[in-house]
């Protein structure tokens, strides 16, 4: 290539020039012009300081704070800047710690980094945040952080709420829509994992400058590299806290969960699962102790019954079956079967609970609860019309009904870890069996046992269908999120209708009510409200029948829907069936009457376990 | 041995001289910005300083051989090097860790290699052979193509690494493109479209295209009268539509970047953003004052402030210890090695030593302005080493021999003749 323009040199001297003047000009501005720098100069150094958000608070339905937060003070340390004729041992008198510990948590921070700062103590109270705060000159190198745990005033709801702790590395990952740094605190169960994108805020920044003597001597620049600290947003719960209480009181040195639910709007009232613990525990400082001592419990206190325990449902089921089978047309709310005391399946006997006379409609079937009757209309169910394979496409018709009440079905509500329980459909059949099923083969599922399986929160959702007379929303704990004073985000709630003649489910209802007043659950009465209801005996392989109720009142116009389960106690009318009345009336009057309170004392003195109470009960309430 | 006394004397002691003095001046700068109290010495091998005092050693040693070895085993099969450096670049894609979000290392063990540091040295070489060819001119499209590829491909290679800031150093080659007859508009236009970039970080789109419409309607009215006004119109409509495009997005790609990137654009244009490392850099340099606190006696530019003290912003430390003065004179320092280049380069007889001795003053240029418009919060933070001074061995050892090996062909020059 021959050289042809020479000239062209001159762009890059240019280009070289230009940005030396502009250097040069820009740094007579920044060392020589600019006043700040002086100011800057003096000060010894600028420290950047995270200004934790405060968590979203949560309240109740009735506007009662139920989750709060409580301050205290994390102590960090830099270990760069540490004085080398600190009084170590002034430090941990103030702070009440082992001398040695000093020795060891400063060789921890510097073998991380010297310049890093390093959480010295954690969750400092206030009082000793004081007398460090007094005598802080003299700790060269170390500063206080503010924090806040949580507190939970009611020492309930521990699965509900949840608990929150310091972020792990899987964690960090998994946010893509907020940058946690280690230490940050995050949701870990419960509402408090589910509602993290809204409870946890946003972090702020704040730039001091410190002297030499480590004194904060005021905001850098006033302020204008600060970021304030957003609070996470509150919640209003759909709780009732008072219920909530009353439940797990109830439910004391038992195992098994009770779900109430507004029907109308598939607000949860309560939601108790039972050994339960004080949530006070996993919160702060205490968290490390008591989390591994709660997973290694034998009653399983962490694992929350009332969305993945899974019962077989028993005769409550059979409301259910009977609604199905009206809108199937397979039977008429006239249907009579006459009860010989047993359903013959083949050579064999599906026995009656006791004797009792025929029924003649589907009322009298349910206040009976007599099997034989829901084993024929479940047959009827599956076998509209004869042919020979008709029992497996009529099945699966079936099965598709059953799913829109729930069964085999999350219901997505706002806590994670949710079993969406069991019922096979006919493809599953058809494999086990190698299509040589009949309607008898599968019969027990007529009555609520066999291979069906739901959740507590399956069930009350599954009446709440009933008390509605034909839907159900989506379960919900949370309602409102707060955004500010007057603005308010709602959760996403979904309405799911079933399309079964009103009359039906009259039908069904009435039949619930005599339930309560004439026949298995008597026990549910209440003298001035008409409980609907059904009880039920979870059969259990293990050992004792669990005790079911599923009810709700008043009969019209329902307020509240009630599943209860009591492990290994037997049949429903025992248990569960006064607990849910309590329930009920707890909700509507605010308040037991006198003339009941011994019934009240009784059930809460009851212990119906096979742990022993000190396994359940040694570490879940705090030691002071 | 005669000869060996004969180039002695013909090395260009003043560029040879200021290269030196910037790589020693990177040294002590690199050892008070590393100071450990507890490791004292600056020989110390567990701390950067003493790290690169063996790689100063390396570079020593690298001096005395490409100073005594005929500069065609450079010139002759840079080819084979830049097909080598390829290679690796491919390489390091697939075998490289992830550090900082950049792929750009092959780790050894004691010390980590950058090949992008080599394949400027080798695009360099063989942008300067392939130009050199009497018979190759911009007349033709060809030489477009084939020289476009050569920057090209590396460039692309470097940005898959996502290595914006070493990526970017390859535009650095159309200065040299252009000085060697590439038509005018592409170096302006780019030019041009940079500065654009960086007036939309400040300003809207509309306030550009409305102060471009003033500018214009004042040349119009100049020209009205011209025969080719209708022309002219034309043209400057056309380009106030461009311009307003092109803003608005770059506009729209910031808005879409990575919220640390947005952050660091932010910071630099004034818009509150969040970068802890340029506002560092701008307390260290603006807390230098006049004429600095004094050599190892900076507090801001050292220990936890700035985390990149001893490699990107190592220039904190000179603003900071030796204040406006030194900084000036350290300006004055880069900028006359820079220029003793393009002065020897013009006065080469051989056309590759011409064209290398260009290209290794662009890629010189352009790391000098990013760098320091970087450290001066003039420009958004990218990644790049400032020559001979930041922390690394592989840039070091790449620009070392970069200029080794120019000034061995100026040598040539008298050899040859």
């Amino acid at each position: 290539m021959r050289d042809i323009f020479p000239n062209r040199i001159k762009v890059l001297q240019f280009f070289i020039m230009f940005w030396f003047i502009i250097f040069t000009l820009r740094l007579f501005h920044l060392q020589i012009i600019d006043k700040n720098s002086l100011k800057r100069s003096q000060s010894n150094a600028i420290k950047e300081l995270i200004d934790y958000p405060q968590r979203g608070q949560i309240f109740d339905r009735n506007n009662i704070l139920v989750v709060n937060n409580q301050s205290l003070y994390d102590i960090i340390v830099t270990p760069s800047e540490i004085d080398k004729n600190i009084d170590s041992f002034l430090l941990c008198q103030v702070l009440n710690i082992p001398i040695e510990y000093y020795s060891e948590i400063i060789k921890k921070a510097n073998n991380i980094s010297k310049y890093k700062p390093f959480i010295f103590l954690k969750q400092v109270s206030f009082e000793n945040y004081q007398l460090f705060q007094e005598s802080s000159f003299k700790f060269k190198g170390f500063y206080a952080q503010t924090r806040s745990i949580r507190q939970y005033p009611f020492n309930c709801g521990a699965l509900i709420f949840g608990d929150i702790g310091e972020v792990d590395s899987s964690q960090i990952l998994a946010y893509q829509d907020y940058a946690y740094l280690s230490g940050d605190y995050i949701g870990k169960n419960g509402i408090e994992n589910y509602y993290e994108p809204y409870l946890r805020g946003e972090r702020g920044i704040k730039v001091i400058m410190v002297d030499a003597l480590n004194r904060v001597k005021g905001t850098y620049a006033d302020g204008k590299y600060d970021k304030e600290p957003k609070a996470g947003f509150d919640l209003e719960s759909s709780l009732d806290i008072n219920l909530q209480i009353f439940g797990e009181e109830l439910m004391r040195n038992k195992s098994g969960a009770i779900v109430a639910i507004e029907p109308a709007t598939g607000e949860i009232l309560a939601m108790v699962s039972s050994p339960t613990f004080d949530p006070n525990l996993l919160s702060g400082k205490s968290r490390n102790k008591y989390y591994p001592i709660l997973l290694r419990n034998k009653a399983k206190p962490l694992y929350n019954r009332a969305i993945q325990g899974l019962y077989p449902p028993g005769s409550t089921f059979k409301s259910i079956i009977a609604l199905i089978a009206l809108q199937m047309n397979a039977i008429d709310t006239n249907f009579t079967y006459y009860c010989p005391g047993y359903y013959p399946i083949g050579a064999k006997r599906l026995k009656c609970s006791h004797r009792h006379a025929p029924c003649r409609n589907i009322k009298e079937a349910l206040t009976q609860s007599c099997n034989p009757y829901f084993c024929q209309t479940f047959r009827n169910s599956i076998e509209i019309d004869n042919s020979r394979y008709s029992a497996q496409l009529d099945y699966q018709i079936w099965y598709e009904n059953m799913m829109k009440f729930g069964v085999n079905k999350k219901l997505d509500l706002d806590l994670k870890n949710e079993k969406k329980g069991n019922l096979p459909d006919t493809t599953f059949y058809n494999k086990i069996y190698k299509n040589q099923w009949k309607p008898t083969t599968v019969i027990s599922l007529g009555i609520g046992q066999g291979e069906v399986l739901m959740t507590p929160l399956q069930m009350a959702s599954s009446y709440c269908v009933i008390a509605n007379r034909g839907y159900h929303y989506t379960p919900h704990l949370i309602r409102k999120i707060l955004i500010s004073d007057d603005k308010f985000e709602l959760p996403q709630i979904k309405k799911q209708v079933i399309n079964i003649q009103k009359a039906y489910f009259e039908s069904v209802i009435d039949g619930l009510e005599k339930v309560v007043q004439v026949g298995t659950g008597r026990s549910a009465k209440i003298a001035d409200i008409s409980v609907c209801g059904k009880t039920g005996t979870s059969q259990n392989p293990h050992g004792q029948d669990h005790s079911v109720f599923v009810g709700f009142a008043p009969k019209h116009d329902p307020k509240i829907v009630v599943a209860c389960i009591v492990e290994n106690a037997g049949s429903g009318g025992s248990t569960a069936a006064p607990i849910v009345s309590l329930m009920i009336e707890k909700f509507i009057k605010k308040e037991i009457p006198t003339s009941r309170m011994g019934l009240v004392n009784s059930i809460k003195n009851r212990v119906i376990t096979k742990f022993k109470i000190d396994e359940t009960d040694s570490t879940t309430k705090k030691q002071n | 041995m005669k000869q060996t006394q004969q180039l002695r004397s013909k090395i260009d002691f003043k560029l040879f001289g200021s290269m030196w003095a910037l790589i020693v001046i990177g040294w002590l700068t690199i050892y008070s910005a590393g100071y450990d109290s507890s490791h004292p010495w600056i020989f110390d091998v567990s701390k950067n300083y003493g790290k690169t005092f063996i790689w100063i050693i390396i570079c020593i040693l690298l001096n005395i051989i490409i100073l005594n070895i005929n500069s065609k085993v450079f010139s002759v099969f840079s080819y084979i090097y830049y097909i080598i450096s390829i290679l690796s670049l491919v390489l390091v894609y697939f075998i490289a860790d992830d550090v900082k979000g950049a792929r750009a290392w092959i780790d050894f063990g004691y010390f980590k290699f950058q090949p992008s540091e080599f394949a400027k040295l080798s695009t360099a070489l063989a942008l300067s052979n392939y130009m050199s060819d009497l018979d190759v001119t911009f007349n033709q499209l060809k030489t477009y193509i084939v020289a476009f590829a050569l920057i090209f491909i590396p460039m692309g290679l470097v940005l898959a690494q996502h290595d914006m800031g070493s990526a970017l150093v390859f535009l650095s080659f159309f200065f040299l493109l252009h000085r060697f007859g590439m038509a005018s508009w592409i170096l302006y236009s780019g030019i041009y479209l940079m500065f654009i970039t960086i007036l939309s970080l400040f300003f809207k789109p509309y306030m550009i295209a409305a102060f471009l419409m003033i500018i214009l309607a004042v040349w119009l009215y100049r020209n009205r009268t011209s025969k080719e006004f209708k022309n002219f119109l034309t043209l400057s409509i056309i380009s106030i539509v461009l311009t307003f495009a092109f803003s608005t997005s770059v506009e729209f790609i910031i808005s879409k970047m990575d919220k640390h990137q947005r952050d660091r654009i932010n910071v630099m244009a004034g818009k509150g953003g969040n970068d802890w490392n340029v506002r560092q850099s701008l307390i260290a340099i603006g807390s230098g004052q006049f004429i600095g606190k004094g050599y190892l006696n900076g507090t801001q530019s050292k220990g936890n402030f700035l985390p990149a003290k001893e490699t990107d912003f190592i220039f904190c430390t000179i603003g900071e210890e030796f204040g406006f003065v030194g900084t000036i004179l350290f300006l004055i320092l880069f900028v006359y090695f820079m220029m003793r280049i393009i002065n020897q380069a013009e006065k080469q007889k051989s056309n590759y030593a011409k064209i290398y001795g260009y290209a290794i003053v662009s890629i010189m240029a352009f790391h000098f302005f990013i760098n320091i418009g970087m450290s001066l919060g003039l420009l958004p933070v990218i990644g790049i080493p400032l020559p001979f001074m930041s922390y690394g061995g592989t840039s070091l050892v790449a620009f070392t021999i970069l200029v080794t090996v120019f000034i061995r062909m100026d040598i040539e020059k008298w050899i040859l003749s």
